[in-house]
């Protein structure tokens, strides 16, 4: 088989549940975990009668993410009813938009690869539309009955639609990181995964290399995780190939990913697809988004992680690369900034911003990522704050600290050693004598004496054997305990080696 | 326009409306009576004329986003058939 003649075209459907106290039609709560329909009011479980009522901040989210986005937002849009029987779905349709979207157009830049072989590239979006979500249907443990829970009814959902613009599996993720990402950053959506806050169909077809007509595409449903995302949409594009190249054909259909197997199957072929019969929602009349609204909202959006990447590039002078992982999320991004502006405050500093910068971004996206990483904690909950990360990468910069001095001191921060200010990585480094010997004649004297000791390394150094030197290098900080600066010992130790 | 009697079993079958067998005829035809007074309307020049979304032309409220619901299940499930452990059970449906 070669994959290599195969283009793989990937468009994604995304559904974020709006971060929103009531559900979008009803003043019934939304709090995950709350005992079976404790949720779902007479609104929800569709009592006859009932009258459903727009809630306005799932509006303002929608809004605030076709900002984001670039996107249109439509000054009078329409809900519709999309008919379909399912027990977890009382009213036998659900509210959604259909022609009159509340968001159309827009896009998002994705970050492929890293290094060298790093690519940009934006993908558009088709729409972004409101809709309310459907129950919970429990197929165990009920004695051969499905058990129905409608918290979850009526729970705001936006539904954000690519185009087809993605061409790999990694494209993929890449776009549905950068999705989620932002949903979290405008503060629409709280991305949680694992509660189905954020979960993605991404629709799949593939076509023969420099082929401008698309195939025919299926569509894998409910992704809840990156992981599952890649693998899914990597299984399924091969599965498609070796099926065409075999002589078969591709029947549009849904399919679901099995995590345990890493395998897709068909879930219903779209032959008796569902027809939805879609038609304007009579209880709803039509949403009306005024000029002024959109300004207020406008005026309250964060500055976008796109917008600060390039703020850091500039002013710090960071890479694409560090710019865009320090953006990852709005807390990353104002640890790093606090660190940062701590650092150059501090008195008598003279490495400058950008090397200051360069090392907040480092430890940053290093250490602290690690470590909370390990611990699984979130960086609100870091132990250290940033003005302590300045008062570290303040005495790297001037070369107090070694390298590997300064993870001790960070260990010390976070365990919470010498006070919770700018001055405790000064503290940690009196109290453990961690200061680097830079003194050259305390070094000099160091080094004669490892030189005097270890005559068959000279000698092998001179017969040119480079690894004789670093056998000395290693000798000169184990002799210094660790407190020498290693290139001020290189330094010294060629010099004294040529003379 | 016109519906066969194929269309008229599926739209039936998508709407859960069970139809005996000589009343598909009977709704067939009141269907297409139907289509023909569509097929009059659709010959009005309606180009430049928004499409209606609704019969009032006025905006919809918004509700400010509050929890304003108690939870009622135990009422609300006084008439539900079968219910267990707060949920309510209906036949085995699974795709």
């Amino acid at each position: 088989m070669a994959l290599a003649d195969w283009e793989i075209v990937i468009g994604l459907e995304t559904h974020a549940q709006l971060k929103t106290a009531s559900k979008i039609f009803s003043g019934a709560a939304t709090a995950f975990g709350a005992p079976p329909n404790s949720q779902a009011s007479a609104v929800d479980i569709a009592l006859p009668g009932t009258l459903p009522v727009l809630n306005r901040a799932a509006v303002e989210h929608a809004i605030r993410f076709g900002l984001a986005v670039g996107g249109r937002i439509a000054p009078r849009s329409v809900f519709a009813r999309k008919n379909y029987f399912y027990p977890d779905l009382p009213k036998g349709y659900q509210i959604s938009q259909f022609e009159q979207p509340v968001v159309s157009g827009g896009g998002l830049a994705i970050r492929t690869g890293g290094g060298e072989a790093a690519q940009e590239k934006f993908v558009r979006l088709t729409r972004a539309h409101l809709e309310e979500d459907a129950g919970k249907s429990l197929h165990e443990d009920f004695h051969g009955r499905t058990g129905i829970d409608l918290n979850r009814a009526g729970t705001p959902l936006l539904e954000i639609v690519s185009e087809p613009d993605m061409r790999s599996a990694e494209e993929a993720v890449a776009y549905a990181r950068a999705l989620h990402a932002l949903v979290r950053w405008i503060g629409v959506c709280d991305g949680n995964m694992q509660e189905g806050s954020f979960r993605c169909d991404a629709n799949v077809s593939v076509r023969r290399q420099g082929s401008e007509r698309l195939g025919t595409r299926r569509e894998i449903k409910n992704l809840n995780s990156f992981r599952f995302l890649q693998q899914a949409i990597e299984f399924e594009a091969r599965w498609q190939i070796e099926t065409l190249e075999d002589g078969g054909r591709i029947e549009q259909a849904t399919v679901l990913f099995d995590p345990a197997s890493g395998e897709t199957r068909a879930m219903r072929s779209k032959e008796e697809a569902h027809d939805y019969r879609y038609f304007p929602d009579p209880d709803l009349r039509p949403l009306a988004i005024s000029e002024a609204w959109i300004d207020e909202i406008r005026a309250g959006l964060p500055e976008l992680p796109q917008a600060m990447q390039a703020r850091f590039a500039r002013d710090y002078g960071l890479s694409a690369y560090d710019a865009g992982a320090l953006t990852a999320s709005r807390e990353t991004a104002a640890f790093f900034e606090e660190a940062v502006a701590a650092a150059v405050a501090l008195p008598g500093e003279a490495a400058g911003a950008a090397a200051l910068a360069k090392l907040c971004a480092n430890w940053t996206m290093g250490e602290l990522a690690a470590r909370l990483n390990r611990e699984e904690k979130d960086i609100a909950e870091a132990p250290l704050a940033p003005a302590q990360l300045a008062g570290l990468v303040a005495r790297i910069a001037d070369g107090t600290i070694s390298g590997k001095m300064a993870k001790e001191v960070f260990d010390a921060l976070w365990h919470g050693e010498g006070g919770g200010a700018a001055g405790a990585a000064d503290a940690i480094i009196a109290a453990r004598g961690l200061k680097q010997i830079s003194d050259s004649g305390a070094l000099e004297k160091i080094i004669d004496e490892v030189l005097a000791a270890n005559q068959k390394s000279v000698e092998e150094y001179r017969a040119g054997k480079e690894k004789a030197f670093n056998a000395l290098v290693g000798q000169a900080m184990k002799a210094s305990r660790g407190k020498a600066n290693p290139q001020q010992v290189a330094e010294l130790l060629k010099r004294k080696l040529a003379g | 326009m016109s519906l066969d009697l194929d269309q008229v079993r599926r739209i039936a079958d998508l709407a859960r409306i069970a139809l005996a067998e000589g009343e598909a005829e009977r709704v067939r035809d009141e269907l297409n009576g139907v289509f023909a007074l569509i097929g009059r309307m659709q010959a009005v020049d309606a180009a430049g004329v928004e499409p209606m979304a609704h019969g009032q032309d006025l905006a919809q409220r918004l509700r400010e986003d509050r929890v304003t619901e108690a939870d009622r299940h135990a009422d609300f499930q006084k008439i539900a058939p079968e219910t267990e452990a707060g949920l309510y059970l209906v036949p085995k449906v699974i795709e």
